[in-house]
């Protein structure tokens, strides 16, 4: 027997009982089984985090138990300036988010309609995008000093170039048979923006606010973390300073609470602006 | 055709001596065309004959290198696609482009004119394709256009839905009577629609057929498969 032939008898050697088993209706689980099953796996880590804390398997100094954060969280809430800090920092996150996104859109816009600001523009932002922006970190403080300057600056930047180039893509991918209908219409230059351009350009330009919000929260983090005197970066690397673990992770969960918090809201406006699309609609007509 | 007597005798669109050239390759050459009042041409001919070509410029879509065009400022043109704004409620679709105030009024009278009177605030993608291409007839008649022009409107619906269409049509333009030239391959539908035929070949119209209806059906559409270059019995060829 060849190699090949001994395959060919083993894949044909397949246990009757199986091959002529009654047909079982497959087991399956409801919607809400499969939503109670992606909650296991982090309510089961955070007990264990929780038991190992208490057992004393865990220093407090390298990682304090979640009820320790929930109750630090209270305490500096109730007594301390988190509230304030978390102000401060979400004030920042969005003077830089409306800086940056309405300088992008302006410019994106102009891109997307103009060959002409194209030629003028295009070229020197693609450049500047290459530099990771963390990397100017250092020439922005010579600049700005350390101070809210250089924050806010820091987050416009990161949020200008996902906006920008989402902009400039939408308005590129209009289709350009939508465009010729509106010249059979009649439409004058201002309501082919407004009623074809802009409206087919938006799916992409809420694509590109969605990333910037992200690089937004990053820009921040990193300004926040040199030099602040308040906000919840401040309270970060004071904390570190005094060795208070729970405090550092109680602003990294405040940091993901409101990145989470802002996509959502990011996706709710998805949701209202863009019922027409097949794609993003939930309940709508 | 009995009506033509009764129709208004002003041209909807005239062409005089239309050239018109992609680079060194001749598209239309010397093209003449009078299209009256609420009368149906439909043009015929093969793909890459130049009728599309033709419905552009008559559009006003495409420049033109030589002749004249006599057309009304603004006509009315359905495409292949429906091509609705797909973020626009219907009749915000079918009031694009008009002026004046009572746009709402006037869209829903086009929609119902179409049977589709219910779906106002309807969004296109909840539309099927032969309902899509009524809203864009809508779209095409509410602003009354002396001339229509019509790109294969139907080619891309299926069977059962194209005649119902070309039930609308009739009546619609019967209604409004605009000029109407529609592009097809579709020898049956010309037939049914048509005032008179057009083939087109090398980018003149190389045969007319007024006569509709006179000679039976069998033997015209013999006689147009037969100019566009289909030859249906063999013995005989």
């Amino acid at each position: 027997m060849s190699t090949f032939e001994q395959i060919l008898a083993s894949a044909s050697s397949v246990p009757p009982r199986e091959q002529f088993a009654p047909r079982r209706q497959p087991f399956t689980l409801g919607r809400r089984g499969l939503l109670a099953i992606s909650w296991l796996a982090p309510i089961a880590l955070i007990v264990a985090w929780e038991t190992s804390a208490q057992f004393g398997w865990v220093s407090p100094q390298v990682l304090p138990a979640p009820s320790k954060v929930v109750r630090t969280a209270y305490r500096l809430a109730t007594s301390g300036t988190l509230l304030t800090d978390l102000g401060v920092s979400l004030l920042r996150a969005a003077t830089g988010f409306a800086i940056g996104g309405s300088i992008a859109f302006t410019l994106g816009v102009l891109v997307g309609f103009s060959r002409l600001a194209e030629a003028l523009i295009d070229r020197s932002i693609q450049m500047i995008r290459a530099i990771p922006f963390l990397a100017l970190l250092p020439l922005v403080i010579v600049w700005f000093g350390v101070g809210e300057g250089e924050k806010i600056f820091l987050v416009s930047l990161g949020v200008t170039f996902p906006i920008y180039i989402n902009t400039t893509l939408g308005i590129r991918q209009v289709d350009p048979k939508l465009l010729e209908l509106g010249r059979v219409q009649g439409l004058s230059r201002i309501q082919l923006i407004r009623r074809i351009i802009l409206p087919g350009a938006l799916p992409s330009i809420l694509t590109g606010v969605r990333y910037s919000l992200a690089t937004a929260w990053l820009a921040l983090v990193v300004a926040e973390t040199i030099g602040a005197q308040s906000g919840i970066g401040f309270l970060a690397m004071d904390a570190r300073e005094f060795l208070r673990t729970d405090v550092v992770v109680l602003t990294i969960v405040i940091y993901a609470l409101i990145g989470v918090v802002a996509d959502a809201i990011a996706r709710l406006l998805e949701r209202r602006l863009l019922a027409w699309h097949p794609n993003y609609a939930s309940t709508a007509r | 055709m009995t009506n033509g007597a009764l129709r208004d005798r002003t041209p909807s669109v005239v062409v005089t001596d239309l050239r018109r050239a992609y680079g060194t390759k001749v598209v239309l050459e010397q093209l003449n065309l009078r299209i009256e009042r609420g009368e149906f041409v439909v043009l015929l001919g093969e793909s890459g004959c130049g009728k599309t070509t033709l419905l552009r410029a008559l559009a006003g879509l495409d420049a033109i290198d030589g002749g004249r065009i006599e057309a009304p400022k603004r006509p009315a043109v359905v495409f292949q696609e429906h091509r609705l704004l797909p973020w626009d409620s219907l009749w915000r679709n079918v009031s694009l482009g008009m002026q004046g105030s009572d746009l709402r009024e006037r869209a829903a009278a086009a929609l119902t004119e179409v049977g589709l009177g219910d779906r106002l605030d309807d969004w296109p993608r909840n539309l099927s394709g032969g309902q899509a291409q009524r809203v864009a007839l809508a779209r095409a008649l509410v602003q009354e256009p002396q001339l229509l022009l019509l790109d294969e409107p139907f080619a891309a619906l299926d069977a059962l839905t194209r005649i119902r269409m070309h039930t609308l049509v009739k009546e619609l333009v019967a209604r409004h009577q605009p000029g109407v030239l529609l592009v097809t391959h579709d020898v049956d539908e010309a037939i049914v629609l048509a005032d008179r035929i057009l083939v087109m070949r090398d980018g003149v119209i190389a045969f007319e057929h007024r006569e509709i209806g006179q000679a039976p059906a069998a033997e015209t559409r013999a006689r147009l498969l037969a100019e566009l270059g289909v030859v249906l019995d063999r013995r005989a060829a």
